[in-house]
């Protein structure tokens, strides 16, 4: 029984760390833009092929052994996968900012930036699934009958590690004074000679970079690549991060741990059936509790 | 210009029909995109061959006139709502004679409902669960049912791997895996005993995560676990209950035998085994014959849903050649050729020899076969009703 409920312990913060990395992503464009910026989820997808492209050719192309093909595989998928966001922001949000319309017609258009992602890959991929390559040799340790394995451990690791990065990021460096600025009043940051829109651009950069490094994590961990698997994690990772209490770090954190938490331990004990029922009805408990979610702090909408 | 685009598409749209007496045209049902997109492939590439086969011939001969065939390609999306759309789109607006497919029993039960309701025969290569063709007489199947794979899973299971227990993970969302799992629960406890089954846990179809399913299935230390779920969804499972250090077998159903199987899965399935409609290695006679015409022309081995396709196919196209000769006339046509399906006893398969029964269900072996070290699905044992 200690087994079992240790081995889902591990499983839950594998599966939260995925959850956790996406929520981030959503609650930094939030934060800056008061955007919920629904394509995230299709940008960890995209992640996850680019990852897919560059791991492939770096093993069959270049011919690199699989531990130096990671180290590259990362930085280069991160930077790739930022790139897309940026040009989304560029793209479809920022003419519709410059023309000053109301936030729902830009929810709407993420949306359908977030639909155009998945049909362009399912047009240029076609339906068949993508089978990611190893990288990482697994190991499996089984310690008084519970098993985790290098890849597992690695996963947990590296979300836990950006957070403190990202952390350190919006609290320490000018760049993230500068994003928590304009979250706190957007019109008095550019009379302060910020340029607002290079913040963005940063913040961007910064959420669908993570979302990039959570698509090769997840590519390795789950190595079948399909044009609809941002989908769902996407509008679950972006609950988490409302749970947590959107535009606060430290809420997509905990939030996306949290559902992941929620859904394995409710598989454990009760029939694997009522995973989303229990799950989701546990969420909305917190948020009738704290409709703000754990670390939000209710504010007035200025404008 | 648009008006006259238009204009010009409501024309080709009127002039459809008036060719219809001219070529056969058959309706093809299939899951060329979703969760399952090498089904529909497979199917659609069998078809294909067919078609090509038959048309170079100068086309299948009815009464004493040459039809060509034509075939009509619908992506059902691997959704049941998407195959209802489908069905009803070849049935009204193709306005074809038969329809081949859905493959899958989650798109083919409700499809089948359309399709008997608007009186077309419809055939699918590949749907085992009952429901599709039950009370339906518009309905038949090239492939076996589940009631009979379940107990072959089970007795070959307790037989190879000398089992006393089992475990069983299954798709909640998917009709045929659902229902498999439980014939097969049913099956096993009758012949083991009660509560010889250890785990019984579901999924949905978009899950990626089986950790905590596994981790209760692996905490009741089952002989085996029972995996009757689609090739997609195996690779996953599979690897991560060796990541959760299972090493005991697994044992599949039908479902597994896609030829992606093993671009998904590596080397974590070799050695597996599962029940099946035909063994590819080792084939004989037309099914070899089949197999390597087809290897040929799109490079890798068909899988089970490729010869049913063509098993399926060639049955409704004896049943329009015995239908004695097509008037033109849709609803006459149809309906002859559903009269000339109740006929065919039993036909000569790729797949194996079918008997066909009141419902519209054949009668046929299954095999059972083990993924080799190559990663080829060889024959282990052949289990005939």
């Amino acid at each position: 029984m200690l087994a079992s409920l240790l081995q889902n312990l591990i499983n839950a913060l594998q599966w939260g760390s995925f959850y956790a990395l996406i929520a981030l992503g959503y609650t930094m464009v939030y934060g800056v833009l008061t955007l919920i910026n629904f394509a995230h989820g299709d940008v960890f997808m995209v992640g996850a092929y680019i990852a897919f492209f560059v791991a492939s050719f770096l093993l069959a192309a270049v011919g690199l052994p699989g531990w130096a093909a990671l180290v590259l595989a990362i930085p280069l998928t991160m930077l790739l996968t930022s790139l897309v966001g940026v040009s989304l922001e560029r793209i479809a949000y920022r003419p519709l900012r410059r023309k000053g319309v109301d936030r729902l017609y830009v929810v709407i258009t993420a949306l359908m930036c977030g639909l155009i992602l998945e049909h362009a890959n399912l047009a240029t991929f076609g339906a068949s699934r993508k089978a990611f390559p190893t990288l990482l040799d697994e190991q499996v340790y089984t310690v008084a009958g519970v098993s985790v394995t290098n890849l597992k451990l690695a996963v947990i690791a590296t979300a836990l590690l950006v957070f403190l990065v990202l952390q350190r990021i919006v609290t320490k460096t000018r760049i993230g004074m500068a994003m928590r600025a304009i979250a706190c009043d957007r019109f008095a940051v550019p009379l302060m000679g910020i340029s607002v829109d290079t913040v963005i651009v940063a913040t961007f950069a910064l959420g669908s970079g993570l979302a990039g490094l959570a698509g090769l994590l997840f590519a390795m961990s789950y190595p079948i690549l399909e044009p609809y698997m941002g989908a769902l994690i996407g509008w679950k990772a972006f609950i988490a991060a409302v749970v947590g209490g959107i535009g606060d770090i430290r809420g997509a954190f905990l939030g996306g741990f949290l559902l992941g938490a929620v859904e394995i331990m409710v598989v454990a004990f009760f029939p694997s059936t009522f995973r989303d029922l229990i799950a989701f009805s546990v969420l909305m408990l917190i948020l009738v509790w704290k409709p703000t979610g754990l670390f939000g702090v209710a504010r007035t909408t200025k404008i | 210009m648009t008006r006259l685009l238009a204009l010009a598409a409501a024309t080709l749209l009127l002039a459809l029909p008036a060719f219809a007496a001219e070529t056969i045209r058959i309706g093809f049902n299939i899951e060329l995109t979703g969760d399952i997109p090498k089904v529909g492939e497979s199917s659609k590439f069998a078809a294909e061959m067919l078609k090509a086969e038959i048309n170079a011939k100068g086309g299948l001969k009815v009464g004493s006139k040459a039809y060509p065939l034509e075939f009509v390609y619908e992506d059902n999306e691997a959704k049941a709502e998407s195959a209802v759309t489908a069905m009803l789109k070849l049935i009204e607006k193709d306005e074809v004679l038969a329809v081949i497919g859905p493959n899958s029993s989650k798109q083919a039960v409700p499809a089948g409902q359309v399709a008997d309701d608007n009186q077309t025969v419809m055939v699918s290569p590949w749907s085992t669960n009952p429901d599709t063709t039950k009370d339906r007489p518009w309905v038949y199947r090239a492939a076996f049912l589940d009631p009979f794979q379940g107990p072959v899973a089970v007795n070959f299971a307790v037989e190879q791997f000398k089992a006393k227990s089992a475990a069983v993970l299954y798709d909640l969302s998917n009709d045929y895996s659902k229902g498999l799992a439980e014939i097969f629960r049913d099956e096993f406890e009758k012949k083991m005993g009660k509560g010889s089954i250890k785990a019984f846990e579901s999924h949905g179809t978009k899950d990626q995560d089986f950790s905590a399913q596994l981790t209760k299935i692996i905490a009741a230390k089952p002989d085996f676990i029972f995996v009757p779920n689609n090739y997609n969804q195996v690779a996953l499972i599979v690897k991560q209950a060796h990541q959760l250090g299972w090493k005991k077998p697994f044992m599949g159903s039908d479902a597994w035998g896609s030829a992606e199987l093993m671009t998904l899965c590596g080397n974590d399935c070799k050695g597996l085994f599962f029940s099946t409609h035909y063994a590819a290695a080792g084939a004989k006679g037309a099914t070899r014959e089949f197999i390597e015409r087809y290897q040929k022309k799109y490079g890798y081995v068909p899988d089970d849903v490729a010869a049913l396709t063509w098993d399926a196919t060639r049955i409704v196209l004896q049943a329009i050649q015995e239908s004695g000769n097509l008037t033109g006339k849709l609803k006459a046509d149809r309906k002859a050729i559903r009269e000339a399906m109740d006929r065919i006893k039993s036909f000569d398969g790729i797949t194996g020899k079918m008997k066909f029964d009141a419902q519209g269900d054949p009668i046929k072996c299954a095999v059972v076969v083990k993924i080799n070290d190559k990663g080829e699905f060889e024959f282990t044992k052949s289990v005939c009703p």
